[in-house]
């Protein structure tokens, strides 16, 4: 459970969070979070409400809205995914998606950096963040701020009372600093295995083992000493995601990480119906192979989708990122409350 | 049946035959990726080390593992016997799997005996036990030679560090996690 201060913090980076957007001329909506069909996406296991489903995320909902003429939207929503739990899974967790017409993923990573750095100014003033031992730092002596790691990555919870501004000398013995400072670094998915993993790219996906090493080899590189964007996916591994016009076994998507941590997925959005139906396909044809369960083709969306021109789209994991900023260990201690509360 | 989904830590799963307690435990799930279970294991016979990760489709037996409560009886060179105080059958486990726990056995003494199938692989003493000091030197009053422990014998041959009063004849407490002294005991 999350104590006083740390609900108030929550509270301010909601509020931080929503008059980016604001400023930003983004329209904020709000969706039902509980529908009769979703996206079919294999490796996500919804929750049943009666007969319908409680959102994996609100992006089918938010691309109609686009589809209906709406060019900038972001909303800040719950949503379930069965059987995640972990140091940064919850159940039902807090997502921020935002989508943008006229734009592409490029767009959306310029986003993620001003986003975080509006943050920064607007939440840098609370004496909260201030810590010695991990959490947001703002420091007077760096340009630029940054999060600190604790030496266990634990993020200790001891914290400095009195002024925001600490010296980054007092970020502890064995502590690391990862500097804010924009532009963040840019790595595509098949230079990092090429840097990181012990098998190229192509032999992972051959071999049907990319998600193993990604998580092994090339994940906890990341976003060490500062943000980094992994791009370019292959065209398996973004269903939704539009294919690269130099590189069409490519799709034009990225992920946002911060110290080892996945916080964000965003990409160019597949905007031809004709490709998005056999994608599609593609994925029942395995959801239905593992026998998981059955899903039906969103026709609705399709049929929507087809008025749609070019756009990008973008979820981000918000209690993850609190967590970095909080100098918590698991997003379980930045939500009110968590399954074993009650 | 276990499927990866259980996984969690203090899970005991079989793994190629053998039983295994897992250690460590992580979720893991990359963007639009598969549930990844990430485990470590002891092998509860070997106590050899797994790292092993694992997906949702995975599926582990339930290794039949039985705690039984049994008296140690005597031993018989590298033979120990013990019997089963519910229906007093009688086993015998050998030295080299007992390990440690020989140190601090003594005739009729109880414990939980585990069987994975049917086979004894581990015993489960007495966090602390009660031994009587067989063989120590006497403490020399006004010693100042500034050292405050002594090795003595105890009655089942272990030896082990204690504070300079204990003298021979005493029954001294043993913690069988560490194998350390705690106190000298009256009885």
């Amino acid at each position: 459970m999350l104590d006083l201060e740390g609900l108030h913090f929550r509270a301010a980076f909601f509020q931080a969070l929503r008059s980016f957007f604001v400023r930003q001329q983004f329209l904020e909506v709000d969706t039902p979070i509980r529908q009769p069909l979703l996206l079919p996406e294999l490796n996500i296991e919804p929750l049943a409400s009666e007969d319908w489903f409680l959102q994996a995320s609100p992006e089918l909902c938010m691309k109609r809205l686009l589809a209906a003429g709406c060019s900038r939207i972001f909303q800040l929503c719950n949503c379930f995914r069965k059987g995640e739990r972990g140091r940064l899974h919850l159940e039902e967790f807090t997502m921020l998606e935002w989508y943008r017409v006229n734009s592409g993923y490029e767009d959306l990573m310029v986003d993620c950096e001003a986003l975080v750095s509006s943050l920064l100014a607007d939440l840098g003033t609370m004496s909260l963040c201030a810590c010695s031992d991990g959490g947001l730092l703002v420091d007077a002596g760096h340009q630029w701020p940054g999060v600190v790691i604790a030496k266990d990555g634990s993020g200790a919870t001891a914290r400095q009372q009195g002024p925001a501004l600490v010296p980054a000398s007092s970020g502890g013995s064995g502590a690391r600093f990862i500097s804010l400072q924009t532009p963040w670094d840019r790595l595509s998915v098949h230079e990092a295995f090429a840097r990181y993993s012990p098998v190229a790219l192509e032999q992972a996906l051959a071999a049907d083992t990319f998600d193993e090493i990604l998580v092994e080899y090339v994940e906890p590189r990341l976003g060490m000493d500062r943000p980094l964007f992994l791009y370019d996916y292959p065209v398996a591994l973004g269903s939704l995601a539009r294919r690269k016009d130099r590189a069409p076994q490519l799709v034009e998507r990225f992920e946002l990480y911060i110290n080892g941590i996945e916080l964000a997925n965003g990409f160019s959005e597949l905007t031809d119906s004709q490709e998005q139906r056999q994608r599609f396909a593609r994925e029942l044809e395995l959801m239905a192979a593992e026998r998981r369960r059955r899903s039906l083709m969103p026709e609705r969306f399709l049929q929507e989708l087809a008025g749609l021109e070019r756009a990008a789209g973008i979820a981000l994991g918000v209690d993850r990122l609190l967590m970095l900023l909080m100098g918590k260990n698991s997003i379980g201690e930045v939500v009110s409350f968590t399954p074993a509360d009650f | 049946m276990y499927t990866a989904a259980d996984l969690r830590k203090g899970l005991k799963v079989q793994v190629d035959g053998a039983p295994y307690l897992v250690t460590d435990f992580e979720f893991s799930k990359p963007g639009k990726g598969q549930a990844l279970y990430r485990c470590k294991m002891r092998n509860m016979i070997t106590g050899n080390q797994l790292v092993q990760t694992y997906r949702s489709n995975d599926k582990f037996e339930k290794p039949e593992l039985e705690e039984r409560k049994m008296q140690y009886l005597y031993c018989q060179g590298e033979d120990y016997h013990f019997m089963d105080t519910g229906n007093y059958e009688q086993i015998v486990i050998d030295k080299e799997h007992l390990g440690d726990s020989i140190n601090y056995m003594i005739d009729n003494m109880e414990m939980e005996v585990l069987f994975f199938q049917d086979k004894p692989i581990d015993v489960s003493l007495p966090m602390f036990v009660n031994l009587q000091v067989t063989q120590a030197d006497p403490w020399a009053k006004g010693d100042t030679s500034g050292s405050d422990s002594k090795p003595v014998t105890v009655e089942t041959g272990y030896v082990l560090q204690v504070p300079p009063f204990v003298e021979e004849g005493d029954r001294i407490q043993i913690d069988t996690r560490t194998g350390a002294y705690v106190t000298r005991v009256k009885e």
